[in-house]
């Protein structure tokens, strides 16, 4: 029996460039940076001092101020990306489709303001001051959850939770349970807001962000030699995710084809890659092989391309190592570069990037590229945009932990 | 109106995400007012908070309706 093919037939998204798809693609296009100063704390005491977050994000076109207040930031964002593609899909529940329709969408972190928050109740005020909506309001599978009881979705519901691979993981995993049979429509992506005391602490800790806090916008600069980590970013990003007959049976509009999945771990280190990025280049082969494309219809590589020294070499000699020859005619960029590293999202709005690449024959630059560091010598699309056939792209998410995902979208 | 009264309807109808007038004191929290067992144990936390007291979990099960809550609100200053 022949695999069931699974189509892209809705996306919704919120960015720190833009809080829809259209505002997004508009802005990454034009190169424009989600950079800027911390606004919503006092940062002053900290390492790094800014992030590219979400602006203006406006929750009450999405639900009312009762419901918002029982869910963390991480949720409504969220919430909000997913109304966003179900509406673009013109996707109608009904009592015979339901239980054919799940979610499946996680988060690098989850609910860390709420936890904060909750943690600073308890010490000043005793566990009786603690919210009840604390727990259902702060775990990571909370939007698939509120999603499912919002329009009565009674497919498979879950949130894997994979670090930066998160929502590559969710996709790829929902994309195998439409071809499974499990269902025939899956809500998947991946959500964060993370950039709080906690979770920007924690990461310069780590040594993992840019200090660059005189220049947010040129701070996120993948493959740069003067690159010095990466911007903690906030957004969400959903795909609607549809088996081929189905979307076809009702005329749905189709972006392209979710055609290929590979998965792998570097069996490494906690937090950093081998040089050589060969958990990479398995993950990138598998999901090609999965997609049964030969490497020269790979036309465009939307970068994981955190901006860190040892992941952009790493991430470039895999794609060189899986390429071979054809590595010379690629366009790899890191859309990083322009909305920061949105962590559970990332692999999400990046796939959207991918499925926009192929509608718009059209690879997204990698802003802030001036002085390619040695061994980065590949296509990065640097500063602008290019025009190009792009018959397939590949979606790369790598995660502290050493979990690597790579997604393939081609044309129909 | 008591000024109790007053902040009690306040507090509710924030709490609850419902408009001032829809809380009449005959009204209670569930049936007229949407709540779920989650909102009233938030409810019952935001009186402590307003009204600087502390309600034990046996007497806050039996506030059900706006009167109720004034009631005890009225019986514990």
């Amino acid at each position: 029996m022949s695999r069931r093919r699974v189509v892209v037939t809705g996306l919704g998204m919120l960015t720190p460039v833009g809080n829809t798809v259209q505002d997004t693609w508009g802005n990454i296009l034009a190169g424009t940076s989600g950079a800027a100063d911390i606004e919503h704390f006092d940062a002053s005491t900290f390492a790094t001092r800014f992030s590219a977050s979400v602006k203006g994000f406006d929750v009450s076109e999405y639900m009312s101020a009762k419901e918002a207040r029982k869910m963390d930031l991480f949720i409504q964002y969220g919430m909000a990306a997913a109304i966003q593609a179900v509406s673009d899909a013109g996707l109608e529940v009904t009592d015979e489709n339901a239980p054919r329709i799940g979610c499946a969408i996680g988060s690098g972190i989850g609910g860390l303001p709420m936890i904060e928050k909750n943690c600073d109740v308890l010490k000043n005020s005793g566990p009786r001051r603690i919210s009840p909506f604390f727990v259902p309001g702060s775990i990571i599978n909370m939007i698939a959850g509120n999603l499912a009881i919002k329009y009565g979705f009674k497919g498979p519901n879950i949130a894997i939770t994979t670090a930066c691979t998160t929502g590559t993981h969710n996709i790829g995993q929902a994309m195998r349970m439409i071809q499974y049979g499990d269902a025939d429509v899956m809500l998947a992506g991946g959500s964060e807001m993370a950039t709080t005391p906690l979770g920007i602490g924690g990461f310069s800790a780590a040594r993992a962000l840019s200090t660059r806090n005189d220049d947010p916008q040129r701070a996120s600069r993948p493959w740069d030699k003067d690159r010095d980590g990466f911007v903690l970013g906030d957004g969400a990003g959903i795909l609607i995710l549809e088996e081929y007959e189905h979307a076809k049976a009702r005329g749905a509009n189709i972006y392209c084809e979710l055609a290929g999945f590979g998965m792998s771990d570097d069996a490494f280190h906690m937090t950093a890659p081998p040089e050589t990025g060969e958990g990479a280049a398995l993950s990138m082969s598998n999901a090609i092989r999965d997609a049964r494309l030969s490497v020269d219809e790979v036309h465009y590589i939307n970068a994981h391309g955190t901006s860190t020294p040892a992941g952009d070499i790493a991430e470039s000699n895999a794609a060189k190592q899986v390429l071979g020859s054809a590595a010379d005619q690629v366009r790899m960029s890191s859309t990083k570069s322009m909305v920061g590293h949105l962590l559970g999202a990332a692999g999400a709005v990046e796939a959207i990037f991918c499925a926009l690449s192929i509608r718009d024959q059209v690879a997204p630059p990698t802003i802030n590229l001036d002085n390619p560091s040695e061994g980065c010598d590949l296509n990065y699309v640097a500063h602008e945009p290019q025009q190009a056939m792009i018959k397939a792209a590949i979606s790369n998410s790598f995660g502290f932990g050493g979990t690597n995902g790579s997604l393939v979208f081609k044309s129909l | 109106m008591s000024n109790i009264e007053e902040r009690v309807k306040k507090i509710i109808a924030e709490q609850l995400g419902v408009k001032e007038e829809e809380v009449v004191n005959s009204a209670a929290f569930v049936e007229d007012l949407g709540a779920d067992s989650l909102d009233t144990v938030e409810l019952v936390m935001a009186l402590e908070e307003e009204f600087e007291t502390e309600i034990p979990d046996e007497e806050a099960e039996k506030i059900t309706t706006v009167q109720l809550a004034i009631d005890y609100v009225n019986a514990n200053q």
